[in-house]
């Protein structure tokens, strides 16, 4: 595909993702397709690998509750202020879901190797730290460890706007351009369509992604929620918290999905 | 003398450790060092302060891999790390331990190896999550200190162990002997922490309460419920 390609909606984005896929998610506080990740979970998918740029929140936590899941590679799964990922924590304890422990810098150099096209990007100060001896695909080298390029299957996340020429833009998320350099298909979701180019915007070109690396796109107002949208609305915190308490149990868990996932009148953000 | 949350007393704790520091980062779920940090801002209007996790006004432009960039070349000199256990060699565990799955290291086995100044903080003070030795070294380095919900103890980077420098109020040497799972040194007689000042009260709670607040919700109503 050259350029992007506006899509119906979120689920036909979903579509596009085969089951299978090496997926990067960003974490809760950097503009997740929830949207989309509702998707999913509605279309059945299965044996994702979940990438977390560089740790993963609630998206992974609905995904692997919902049985979507193979392996996670991330440098942590967690809720916040509403604690601990129940359902990631539980797939875990239980032995049903394979983790590849990282840590936020590896995650990052691993993505830029793959976006300048090298096998891999060195990275200092990590020597203490037992991770290293787990991980047999990082080679330390004297005072530094070579962490392997990752280049994800498919990058999925949300943005403020997209415009006429696919360009999106995400603001000062920049781990967001990262991981879509370094993807082979990138998904986006977006509040609001802009007219004309925004690369034709001095103020706002920074913030863009441009449509080179945007291979479709679906408008999802209130598409991050119940995460935020900086600028624009904020997390629903107390949404947050009420799924962490009723994921504690799997059947707590199932009843949210049931209720806020697989009922599509719920589906979407209540305001 | 004024009533205080053992919140706020830790806080106070945390902003005289950060005597001389130019710049602290505060990483994922760390309202109590993120308070102490902003008290110390009002102490010493220079000190930099950047929450990670900002959720508006980020402080960071180049997405997450930003703060593990400053760290890289020395710009920041403060961190904050936890842990589910840490051991008497200041190693931290942030992934497994006794059959339970933690979140992940997050970017602690960088930044403990990068940062100058790395404060360990931990409230829970039990065996439970103070061991003689962790079961996965999340990260490895030399702390600055260790501070907990019941004491705090100084490193001695010769030694390579803790040595107790004070028992939070209610706490005798003997109760965190008896509390610690790994061997540290004392004096005799450890003193009490000192407590919060007047001063420092009121700017926790007229300076820094709205920045908390905006960015810790659930800690700020949980610690000042009826504001």
């Amino acid at each position: 595909m050259s350029g992007s390609a506006f899509l119906g909606n979120a689920e036909e984005l979903a579509a596009q993702i085969p089951d299978g896929a090496l997926l990067a998610l960003p974490p809760d506080y950097s503009l997740v397709a929830m949207e989309v990740v509702r998707a999913l979970i509605r279309k059945k998918a299965r044996g994702l690998r979940l990438l977390g740029v560089p740790i993963l929140g609630l998206s992974a936590d609905l995904l692997i509750g919902a049985g979507c899941v193979a392996e996670v590679e991330t440098s942590a799964v967690s809720l916040g202020e509403a604690g601990l990922a129940p359902r990631f924590t539980d797939a875990v304890e239980k032995k049903s879901l394979l983790v590849r422990d990282a840590t936020c810098p590896a995650i990052h150099c691993a993505l830029q190797a793959a976006e300048k096209g090298v096998p891999f990007m060195p990275l200092a100060g990590i020597g203490g730290s037992d991770l290293v001896k787990e991980r047999k695909d990082w080679k330390v080298q004297g005072d530094v460890v070579l962490v392997p390029a990752i280049r994800p299957d498919v990058a999925l996340f949300h943005a403020r706007w997209a415009d006429e020429a696919g360009n999106v833009w995400v603001g000062r998320r920049r781990e967001l351009a990262t991981v879509a350099h370094a993807s082979r298909l990138n998904l986006v979701t977006f509040e609001e369509k802009k007219p004309g180019d925004m690369l034709d915007d001095e103020l706002l070109a920074p913030g863009v992604i441009s449509s080179i690396y945007i291979s479709a796109l679906a408008h999802a107002p209130r598409g991050a929620w119940p995460l935020g949208m900086p600028g624009l609305y904020g997390a629903d915190d107390l949404h947050v918290s009420q799924y962490a308490k009723a994921a504690r149990t799997r059947e707590g868990f199932l009843k949210y999905l049931e209720e806020w996932i697989l009922t599509p009148r719920k589906s979407t953000s209540p305001a | 003398m004024d009533s205080y949350a053992p919140e706020e007393h830790l806080a106070c704790v945390i902003a005289r450790l950060l005597e001389g520091a130019r710049h602290a980062a505060v990483g994922a779920s760390s309202p109590i060092p993120a308070v102490g940090c902003f008290l110390r801002k009002n102490i010493d209007p220079a000190f930099r302060v950047s929450l990670q996790q900002r959720r508006e006004s980020n402080p960071f432009t180049e997405g997450s891999r930003e703060l593990f960039d400053l760290a890289g070349q020395g710009r920041i000199d403060v961190f904050f790390l936890g842990g589910a256990q840490i051991d008497g060699e200041g190693a931290i565990n942030l992934v497994r331990a006794e059959g339970k799955r933690f979140p992940g290291s997050f970017g602690s086995a960088y930044m403990y190896g990068v940062v100058p100044r790395t404060i360990l903080f931990r409230e829970e003070h039990s065996r439970r999550t103070l061991v003689p030795k962790v079961e996965f070294a999340s990260a490895r380095g030399a702390p600055a200190a260790l501070l907990t919900g019941r004491a705090l103890f100084s490193w001695q980077k010769d030694k390579r162990r803790f040595r107790l420098e004070s028992v939070h109020p209610g706490n005798t040497l003997a109760q965190i002997r008896e509390r610690t799972g790994f061997e540290f040194d004392s004096s005799d007689q450890v003193p009490e922490t000192a407590a919060p000042s007047t001063a420092e009260l009121e700017a926790i709670r007229k300076k820094v309460k709205p920045e908390i607040a905006a960015n810790y919700p659930e800690f700020a109503a949980r610690v000042w419920p009826n504001s």
